[in-house]
């Protein structure tokens, strides 16, 4: 069921929370042991805001999310509910307050079931990193799920959940949608307060809804979003109705290409699929027009440079002090060491290293501050380019979803793949991934290989939006899926 | 042949960074507190080397004049009367001490001086 189906059902009092709640956690229990797409299952916690609800009529019949169980992604505060950014550091942390978006969340009525596996401290591009295992995806078993959202987008797309909650610092909400085939939403930088969520890169992190339908992430997005007096970051700009966005028609819309971007490097069936999405598009009366991003190359190096700085500093707090794992040392700098050296996983490691090197003296002017100019001119392309056009569009991922153990060992490999996503994140533009197709299937498929990988991957279209216009995005998504039936689909899991 | 070439290559592209060393990585390491083996500052050095290399390409961008661009945000929302308001209670706040002292509500950690 999709979240507006649930929230209807409950709504009119055709199911009761407490139903719903329970056949969401038989599918987590089902399936969990194949995906692994749950670090923690919160199953008491769960039954007992269900039964909540059910009792409360006034929350039943008017909460926007009323009884829709809801799965959060682990580097996100819950209170009393362990959170680990899938990370040794924090394998028994349990925070003692709710992150804002959680506590908005359950006020609309949403029901949290657990917290999802994630590439360690939201690190990785295919939650290969996290301390407990990577997410299997639900399309091929063999294969990564994308990162860092991976356990929220395969639990969505699994069916598992009707919607989840991801962060996205470089593509991590859409690049994990993209390869698991949902509707996943990086929104502007400030819509949604990040009081709670585990800082990875200050100036780039975002929370972000993922949902089965565009309709399923407006409504998620409307009961997340607002400024917050916790986040000094966050946007007094007013909260829009964005379900109302959702009214399908898209005559005139101007969709920009940039074709030079787009021409090296795609899959050649990542690269028809998207171009045959802008086709669908504009039979509904969008327009396309070519635009230049000539910086928006170099968006990859740049923003590895910018975001391992924010990261050195921002993990610079666990120390073994105050919260979090403490190895033992004989005077405080050697605990100091040792807890760093042992809690932090490889991928951190090498990270918090990069962003050191590039902050420490000598190295600052060649490499942050330049970086962080390019960043301007990267800016300056997308806003010359909204003068012309309401969104950019390309592809989210330029591959489908890659073999587990197929990239993790060359990190330069695997920090290619965020090509197209890491510019939302640096100009802070809103970008959606939009499932438009699956690669093809071979005509005679191998005995017994069901859903072995060969083919059948899913492909997302990528669309970038103006600052705070998240509903022009949801509208163009929820548009497509009028047209298409990407979105029906369910990959062949057991669980159900 | 192959090495000689290189040599000459990397003297030529001046801007070149050098190839960060074990002793590089032991020092960056020693700067973010990170107690790393000797199998790892050498992995370490040549990771960060080649992912360094790929970073300059954004060197060779022509940025003068440009102003650098440290946050997106326009408007903050920050403002607020400066009034007393409930936080965390102590015990709350060290409930996951790995170390604590309840009683007499401090963090505790290993020797510090001498």
């Amino acid at each position: 069921m999709t979240v507006r189906e649930i929230r209807d059902a409950i709504r009119s009092g055709e199911r009761s929370a407490v139903e719903i709640c329970r056949e969401t956690l038989a599918r987590i229990d089902a399936a969990n042991p194949l995906l692994n797409a749950f670090n923690t299952v919160a199953a008491d916690r769960a039954l007992a805001r269900a039964d909540a609800i059910d009792r409360d009529g006034d929350l039943r019949r008017g909460a926007p999310l009323a009884g829709v169980p809801i799965a959060i992604k682990d580097n996100i505060c819950t209170n009393g509910l362990r959170t680990t950014a899938s990370s040794r550091m924090l394998e028994h942390f349990v925070p003692p307050y709710d992150a804002t978006v959680v506590s908005r969340l359950e006020a609309a009525g949403a029901v949290v079931v657990g917290k999802t596996n994630c590439d360690e401290f939201a690190m990785g591009s295919s939650n290969e990193t996290s301390a407990f295992g990577p997410v299997r995806n639900p399309w091929a078993l063999d294969r990564s799920p994308g990162g860092t959202s991976g356990g929220s987008a395969a639990a969505v797309a699994a069916g598992l959940t009707p919607c989840a909650l991801g962060s996205d610092t470089g593509g991590s909400v859409r690049q994990p949608s993209s390869l698991c085939g949902v509707v996943g939403l990086k929104p502007t930088y400030g819509r949604v307060s990040r009081f709670g969520l585990i800082a990875h890169g200050s100036s780039l992190d975002q929370i972000g809804p993922i949902g089965r339908r565009a309709r399923d992430v407006a409504i998620v997005l409307g009961a997340s979003a607002g400024a917050d007096a916790c986040d000094s970051t966050s946007a007094p700009e007013p909260v829009p109705d964005y379900e109302a966005a959702l009214t399908g028609d898209v005559r005139g819309v101007r969709i920009g290409v940039p074709r030079a971007l787009v021409e090296q490097g795609v899959d050649p069936e990542v690269a028809r699929a998207t171009e045959a999405a802008l086709e669908v598009l504009q039979a509904r009366g969008a327009a396309l027009v070519d635009v230049d991003l000539p910086h928006a190359r170099y968006a990859t190096p740049v923003y590895y440079l910018v975001s391992t700085a924010e990261a050195s500093s921002n993990l610079a707090r666990y120390d073994g002090v105050r919260y979090g794992f403490r190895a033992s040392g004989a005077d405080v700098r050697a605990m100091y060491g040792e807890t760093r050296g042992r809690g932090f996983g490889a991928e951190v490691k090498r990270r918090i290293m990069l962003g050191t090197y590039v902050l420490s003296a000598g190295y600052y002017d060649a490499y942050y501050l330049k970086a962080q100019q390019v960043r301007t001119l990267i800016l300056r392309d997308y806003d010359r380019a909204f003068e012309r056009v309401d969104v950019v569009a390309m592809p989210t991922s330029p591959v489908p979803a890659f073999r587990l153990g197929e990239k993790i060992a060359d990190p330069l490999q695997m920090y290619l793949v965020d090509v197209f996503t890491v510019s939302a994140n640096l100009t802070g533009l809103p970008a959606i991934n939009v499932p438009c197709g699956f690669t093809p299937k071979p005509a005679a498929p191998t005995p017994g290989a069901s859903h072995a990988g060969e083919g059948g991957l899913p492909i997302g279209l990528q669309l970038t939006g103006r600052r705070f216009d998240e509903a022009m995005l949801l509208r163009l998504a929820d548009a497509y899926e009028r047209d298409t039936e990407w979105s029906t689909q369910l990959p062949p899991i057991p669980s159900r | 042949m192959d090495g000689w070439l290189t040599r000459i290559t990397s003297m030529l592209a001046s801007d070149m960074p050098p190839a960060l060393t074990r002793d590089d990585a032991a020092r960056i390491a020693a700067l973010a507190q990170l107690d790393l083996s000797e199998d790892e500052l050498d992995l370490l050095a040549r990771q960060l080397g080649d992912i360094l290399g790929y970073a300059e390409q954004v060197r060779q961008i022509d940025t003068a004049g440009v102003v650098p661009t440290a946050s997106v945000v326009t408007r903050h929302a920050a403002d607020r009367a400066d009034e007393l308001q409930p936080s965390l209670d102590r015990d709350a706040a060290l409930a996951n001490a790995p170390d604590p002292a309840l009683d007499a509500g401090l963090f505790k950690v290993p020797r510090v001086i001498g």
